[in-house]
């Protein structure tokens, strides 16, 4: 046997690399190329009146200035919408560079380029553009409300209404012994990659052939958008990522209007062109998420059965609907966590605001969708004097009643059915592990200090995986080196090292042999692209699938060779050998040599496959009828549904008596997303989600004044945790395999941030004793609330006037 | 015509010790090191991930000490001996790797823990930690924490990176005694 790969904790291929200055990111590459730099909108509402470049064009440096008009047919069109949906009526999408109006402050206006970025710049500040400034809808109440309009011809400012439901819900609503109704509130936030955006183009005119790179999370997407744009053969157009430094959701949006400009101005002056956005520009012209208003309405038993779920949700989608309603779609299906809710209705509107457009961001949606859950569920348990924990687990689908179909439409057009999880045990673990029965004792401790602490919980389900397809690729050469890609890309997932693990485990080679390319279009065009925590599940499957094939194929060849069947070998540390007679084998690499007949031998190697080698059937052609020459393999996994993983998390936090200062004590994660392909990886990616989790939680917080700035665009004053404000995370992990794919895999990489601002509120609630209904909270916010509290305008949690009465009931103090 | 800038730039000879080698190259006096760095000397490891000094991604060593170079002009670094993350690897305790890279102890302890994910924030945290240990060779993990408090990381929400800092400290001790005779 090949020493076991998959599963263990292998170290990353790609850091010795990363780790010594050897990454390629996209600003890195094409120091011989034009810089281009973009005048944006200082406005969130205006028309466009003038724009005045005669003092640019004289700066010396200074190539190209363009605006919209110089835009020919297709660049100058609407950017594509790229999800369409039936209930988005109203979808609207920017141009490149803004024809007569402008919607978001950030907007692209005028594009120049220049011999480098400092003089680009110089020109851009030289250029006057008039503005007629127009009424402002910043705000989901101001966007609902309805009185201004972000687009003229979208009424209400509604971009789509859409309205899901199972069972009778006003029945089972009326029929309910029990009734509450939450408003819950959610701010914006965003992906915030270390790295921005970025886009570097190459025209070769001999070849009349576009190679670009672009810092995206789809190589295949923009290529083809980009195609489409320009009006080239596809064939003509290879787009590549680099080494991409994070993504987190916002790099999976495409074409930006940069990664359409780019390639056209690199065509239109022959000359290599690259722009690499800088962080203020990232703020304004990217993308946020997360801003929702949410009203639930829910009917539940005298034990906390839920009977009857009823959500209205406002989702602030910004300026512009580019990537369709995905985000509103997602937080109202994956609401439900591991939950029946009985009957449940959801219905959302997504609005427009003249601010940078939303599109998802790492949980994508999800996170919301847990807090308007999980506060339920907090709230019911208050009312009825239940331990958190047992309303939770008396609402639980069983594994027993897995599959479970909900009976809702996902994010990908397919049923909401979960395939596997075991919900209790996972509730278990995560009991044990935070010592929530313990809780009282350290709450009376914390207490007879002065200090008060509380304890929170929140419960997810995250639709992983989602299609349509990946494909993976494998060959051997004839070195024995394994080439494998996949056409998704790569934001530091360690894809390098978990493909590498799943080859070296299918195939039987060592880990070294094996060298795998993600998201380059030369290596593999049909690919769809990284997001929804689909790259292990999607990709992981095909290249298996691959591998499979390529591992059959050498046999075969083998087989032939050594006059054996092949069903006697086996393939350990990349030679394929007859089973109990090791010394009976072959090299990968010299089966390579035999997969493709040659009439040139390149190498003394490459002699053993010529002609008068001697070493074929002379009654067999050299490539049999149903065979390829080479030692490879392609193969694509397409599966009728996503993978649902889960995972349930707690915290203790402290918050301070007098300056409402709140920390972090403690916090906990049992995480279940199948089989792991390397565990190290995932806790990294648990990791780095709680990490941003606690950001959007209690720090991060997109600043818009009634003008529609942004008054926080920079690292400054938009507060992404440094490692001061990040607590240690205690993981651990369950693994119930998903019976969908081939390696029982669920992704991984957005499920650490779902909870974390449920988990929070929920714990300050529990310190508190009041409800926490909106977050991120400050400690300014905190203080605001205990002083409302005080007075009255702010109810108490019931668990504060109940003694210990009732049974079972949550240990207070 | 309001006269923000000249029409043609003064350019400067800078002459930098870069990793052991000096370097010149003619600039603008507005060139931020990180600039010069990156692009004038095509030593692309620095990375630069707000260009107004709060994220540390652009730490170099200035005569061993971290510093900014998106904070710095590059005529500031006049006669200077900068180390970026790719001269790590020539210090005396650095070790070759299997796969060819030479790695110091920061760098070898960021791989066993997986400290770096996308790896953009990482040659600012090697740059820092590799000073810090200079100075502090044995820190405790709150004291590893803090060393690292004044970087940003979006990925992996810093716990492998104190692991890490804590083996770096472990593989310096562990280099040292190979060193003695
Ligand atoms: S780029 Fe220098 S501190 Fe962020
Ligand atoms: S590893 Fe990606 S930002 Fe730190």
């Amino acid at each position: 046997m090949t020493t076991q790969m998959f599963g263990m904790p292998i170290r990353r291929k790609e850091d010795p690399r990363l780790l010594t200055g050897g990454g390629r990111y996209l600003d890195d590459l094409g120091h011989d190329a034009l810089a281009a730099a973009f005048v944006r909108s200082p406005h969130a509402h205006a028309r466009i009146v003038d724009i005045d470049a005669s003092d640019a064009i004289d700066v010396e440096g200074v190539v190209g200035i363009y605006v919209h008009e110089d835009l020919p047919g297709r660049v100058g069109e609407p950017l594509p919408l790229l999800i369409p949906h039936p209930t988005l009526t109203h979808g609207r999408t920017g141009h490149a560079l803004a024809r007569d109006e402008v919607n978001h402050v950030g907007e692209p206006i005028v594009m120049v380029v220049a011999t480098d970025r400092y003089v680009a710049e110089d020109a851009c500040q030289r250029i006057r553009v008039t503005y007629a400034q127009l009424p402002v809808v910043v705000g989901i109440e101001a966007a609902r409300a309805g009185e201004l309009l972000v687009h003229d011809d979208v009424p209400g400012n509604v971009a789509a209404h859409m309205l899901q439901e199972v069972g009778d819900v006003d029945a089972a609503m009326a029929a309910a012994p029990h009734t509450l109704t939450l408003d819950l509130d959610i701010e914006r936030s965003a992906c915030m990659p270390m790295e921005g955006k970025g886009v570097y183009a190459r025209w070769d005119r001999d070849r009349g052939e576009l190679r670009m790179y672009s810092s995206t999370q789809t190589s295949t997407g923009v290529r083809a958008a980009v195609a489409a744009k320009l009006g080239l053969p596809l064939a003509k157009v290879e787009c590549i990522a680099p080494d991409v430094g994070g993504g987190f959701g916002v790099k999976i949006v495409h074409p930006w209007p940069e990664e359409v400009l780019v390639p056209w101005a690199a065509i239109l002056l022959g000359r290599p062109v690259k722009w690499t956005e800088d962080r203020r520009e990232h703020f304004i012209s990217a993308a946020h998420e997360r801003g929702q208003l949410q009203r639930v309405t829910v009917g539940f038993d005298d034990e906390g059965h839920l009977l009857a779920l009823d959500v209205k949700l406002w989702h602030d989608n910004g300026a512009y609907t580019p990537y369709g309603i995905i985000v509103p779609i997602i937080t109202s299906t994956q609401l439900l966590g591991p939950y029946k809710p009985g009957t449940y209705r959801c219905e959302f509107w997504s609005l427009y605001t003249n601010t940078v457009l939303v599109t998802p961001y790492r949980g994508a949606g999800r996170p919301q969708g847990c807090f308007a859950m999980e506060r339920t569920m907090d709230a019911i348990a208050d009312e009825l004097g239940l331990d958190r924990t047992e309303v939770r687990s008396r609402n639980f689908i069983l594994p027993t009643e897995m599959p479970w179909d909900h009976g809702l439409l996902f994010q990908d057009g397919r049923p909401l059915k979960y395939d596997s999880g075991d919900f209790p045990a996972s509730l278990d673990k995560l009991k044990a592990l935070v010592g929530w029965d313990d809780f009282a004792d350290h709450r009376r401790q914390a207490e007879a200090e002065g200090r008060k602490v509380g304890l929170g919980i929140g419960c997810y389900v995250e639709g992983t995986g989602v299609g349509p397809y990946e494909g993976g690729h494998i060959q051997i050469e004839t070195s024995g080196r394994v080439n494998v890609s996949t056409g998704l890309t790569s934001q530091g997932q360690g894809h390098e090292t978990v493909f590498a693990q799943i080859v070296a485990q299918e195939l039987g080679v060592r880990m070294e042999d094996v060298h795998v390319t993600t998201g380059d279009t030369r290596k593999m065009a049909y690919a769809v692209g990284t997001f929804a925590s689909r790259a292990a599940v999607m990709s992981g499957s095909a290249i298996a699938l691959a591998a499979r094939n390529v591992r059959a194929k050498a046999l075969r060849i083998a087989a032939d060779a050594l006059e054996v069947s092949s069903e006697d070998l086996e393939i350990v540390d990349g030679t394929v050998r007859v089973k109990g007679a090791p010394a009976t084998s072959m090299s990968l690499g010299t089966v390579s040599v035999l997969s493709n007949p040659l009439r040139y031998a390149f190498d003394e190697a490459a002699k053993a496959a010529t002609q008068f080698a001697g070493t074929f059937d002379p009654d067999k052609p050299p490539v049999a009828d149903d065979e390829e020459p080479g030692l490879e393999g392609k193969d694509f996994y397409s599966p009728t549904q996503a993978t649902f993983a889960n995972g349930m998390h707690a915290a203790i936090v402290e918050t301070d008596p007098v300056t409402a200062e709140i920390r972090i004590l403690r916090y906990c994660v049992i995480h279940d997303c199948g089989t792991m392909i390397n565990p190290m990886i995932v806790e990294g990616q648990v990791h780095g989600g709680v990490a941003q989790g606690v950001g959007g939680a209690l720090y991060e917080r997109m600043a818009y004044d009634e003008s529609g700035q942004l008054l926080n665009a920079s690292f400054m004053d938009f507060l992404m945790p440094y490692a001061s404000e990040v607590p240690t995370i205690e993981a651990d992990h369950l693994e119930t395999p998903s019976p969908l794919n081939p390696l029982g895999i669920k992704g991984a990489g957005e499920a650490g941030c779902i909870p974390v601002s449920a988990v929070i509120a929920s714990a300050i609630e529990d310190a508190e004793g009041f409800p926490i209904r909106r977050m991120p909270i400050s400690p300014n916010d905190l203080w605001e609330l205990r002083r409302r509290h005080a007075d009255g305008a702010i109810p108490s949690l019931h668990r504060s006037s109940r003694s210990s009465r009732m049974s079972p009931k949550e240990p207070t103090a | 015509m309001t006269d923000t800038t000249p029409a043609t730039e003064t350019l400067h000879d800078v002459t930098v010790t870069v990793n052991g080698i000096r370097r010149s190259a003619s600039v603008p006096g507005r060139r931020l090191l990180s600039d010069f760095l990156r692009h004038d000397l095509e030593l692309t490891g620095t990375h630069v991930g707000c260009e107004h000094g709060v994220c540390g991604a652009c730490t170099v060593l200035v005569d061993g000490q971290p510093m900014r170079s998106c904070l710095m002009f590059a005529v500031t670094a006049q006669d200077h001996a900068i180390t970026t993350v790719e001269g790590l690897g020539s210090a005396p305790d650095a070790r070759v790797a299997p796969t060819g890279e030479s790695m110091n102890p920061v760098q070898q302890a960021f791989a066993e823990c997986h400290g770096l994910q996308c790896g953009f924030c990482t040659p600012g945290f090697l740059t820092t930690v590799t000073a810090y240990l200079e100075e502090n060779p044995s820190p405790t993990s709150e004291e590893a924490r803090e060393a690292i408090s004044g970087n940003l990381c979006r990925c992996t929400g810093y716990q492998n990176i104190v692991k890490s800092v804590l083996r770096a400290a472990e593989i310096r001790v562990e280099r040292a005694a190979e060193e003695q005779p």
